[in-house]
């Protein structure tokens, strides 16, 4: 009986692997990048593979938006009925190798009271953060002052990876990923 | 050993030497130039640091060698997520440009296809600003953007009819800096493709979209009557990181 669990299990694990092989051909997770979360542990953009997660682009010493991306998406999560909240996850990828490190985004994540078991903060080198702002379609340029100038996404990705809301709008749920959320 | 012989190793030393900076890129001094595109509201001057540059686009057959090595961006296996459905149409089969286009430019490749190969080639894409540094320069002045002869010349080349096979590369005289076909062939990726943050409406120059950028808001245009760089502009800033176009081919820098 152990063995035949053991062999299922393995099996379960070789689908595992399969299913990510085969990503909707508009997944975000055919990306291969590499980022380190806020308690210094590597991860890959599919770190909340199998959950619905919203995923921005932001960076720590910002001063004016930057806390409105988090406060937005607080409401987001208050928005969805509890049942579907405790699926949802958050992923936040910084503009800034340089001054958002693993231990900066932990002094962020502590400083916002922000829960670790379904947000991450994420560190990415200069290289990486250009290719997922490109997927994510977001738009940044570093100002000479060391202040990133940028465009403001929130993206809900399906459990496969895939586009299925964008928003813009700060300072408020969306009512458009709300209704995508709920669905 | 004699004389002759060491003078031969010599030379063959010499050789390997240059090759580690190789023969196809141009080194491009550091230096600051008035950019089309400021750096910050006021400040109109951008400065590059010194790097090399492909001295010609790259062409169908690199990209075939690329493609031979790296088979996720075969036309057939890559991710739609990475290329619209027009990448690499035009050529004969899922791994092979047509036959006579070896040496023509790669075009019909996305942002993330043409940052992969310079990736795989141990290089980048270079930034607009080293682009706009290098495509400043005619064949004898490192900026020439002030001479409305030049202007024209390249105004021309917009202006004449696409159509049929595209030149080969390299038939370009070589600029002040040894590069060859910045103007007269095709477009070319940048990395930071997603900096362009022009307004579509430079009336609010004044009054940042702060809903839609964080910090000063969108970038407004300098030399507004430099048509052929402000088409540049228009161009990259319409393209997604995924889109393909016919005119749209790259070259790496390092």
């Amino acid at each position: 009986m152990r063995q035949v669990i053991l062999g299922l299990m393995m099996i379960c694990g070789a689908l595992a692997a399969r299913a990510a092989d085969g990503d909707p051909p508009r997944s975000l997770y055919h990306l291969d990048a590499s980022l380190i979360n806020q308690s210094g542990q590597p991860l890959g953009l599919d770190v909340y593979r199998g959950h619905p997660v919203l995923v921005t682009m932001f960076y720590g010493s910002c001063q004016a938006t930057c806390p409105m991306i988090i406060d937005t998406l607080r409401a987001t999560e208050r928005a969805v009925p509890a049942a579907q909240r405790a699926g949802l996850r958050v992923l936040m990828i910084s503009f800034d190798p340089q001054r958002d490190t693993p231990a900066a985004l932990r002094a962020i994540a502590a400083e916002r009271h922000i829960d670790g078991a379904r947000w991450t903060l994420a560190h990415a080198d200069a290289a990486t953060v250009r290719t997922v702002a490109a997927l994510l379609n977001i738009q940044y340029r570093q100002l000479p002052s060391g202040e990133f100038n940028h465009s403001t996404v929130i993206t809900l990705l399906s459990p496969r990876g895939e586009i299925e809301a964008t928003t813009s709008s700060l300072g408020h749920a969306d009512p458009g990923l709300i209704a995508q959320l709920r669905e | 050993m004699s004389t002759r012989w060491q003078l031969a190793l010599a030379t063959l030393l010499m050789a390997a030497t240059a090759a580690a900076a190789p023969a196809s890129r141009a080194p491009v001094p550091a230096g600051s130039f008035e950019t089309i595109l400021p750096p910050a509201p006021g400040v109109t001057s951008a400065s590059v640091r010194a790097f090399a540059m492909d001295r010609v686009p790259v062409t169908n057959a690199g990209f075939a060698r690329f493609v031979a090595a790296h088979p996720q961006w075969r036309r057939d296996r890559v991710a739609r997520v990475f290329a619209d459905a027009g990448y690499l149409q035009h050529w004969a089969s899922d791994a092979a440009p047509a036959a006579g286009s070896a040496r023509q430019p790669v075009t019909r490749v996305s942002w993330f296809a043409a940052n992969a190969y310079c990736e795989a080639q141990g290089a980048r894409l270079p930034t607009w600003y080293e682009w706009e540094r290098v495509s400043a320069a005619d064949k004898t002045r490192a900026d020439a953007r002030g001479d409305p002869a030049w202007r024209q010349q390249i105004l021309d080349w917009y202006a004449r009819p696409a159509g049929g096979p595209l030149p080969d590369v390299g038939r370009g005289q070589p600029n002040y800096f040894g590069v060859r076909d910045v103007h007269g062939l095709v477009w070319e990726w940048v990395q930071d493709l997603g900096s362009m943050m022009v307004s579509g409406d430079n009336r609010e120059q004044g009054d940042p979209d702060l809903k839609k950028f964080c910090g000063s808001g969108a970038l407004s245009l300098e030399q507004k009557d430099n048509y052929a760089m402000l088409m540049r502009i228009a161009t990259l800033s319409s393209m997604q990181a995924s889109y393909t176009s016919t005119t749209m081919g790259f070259r790496c820098v390092k």
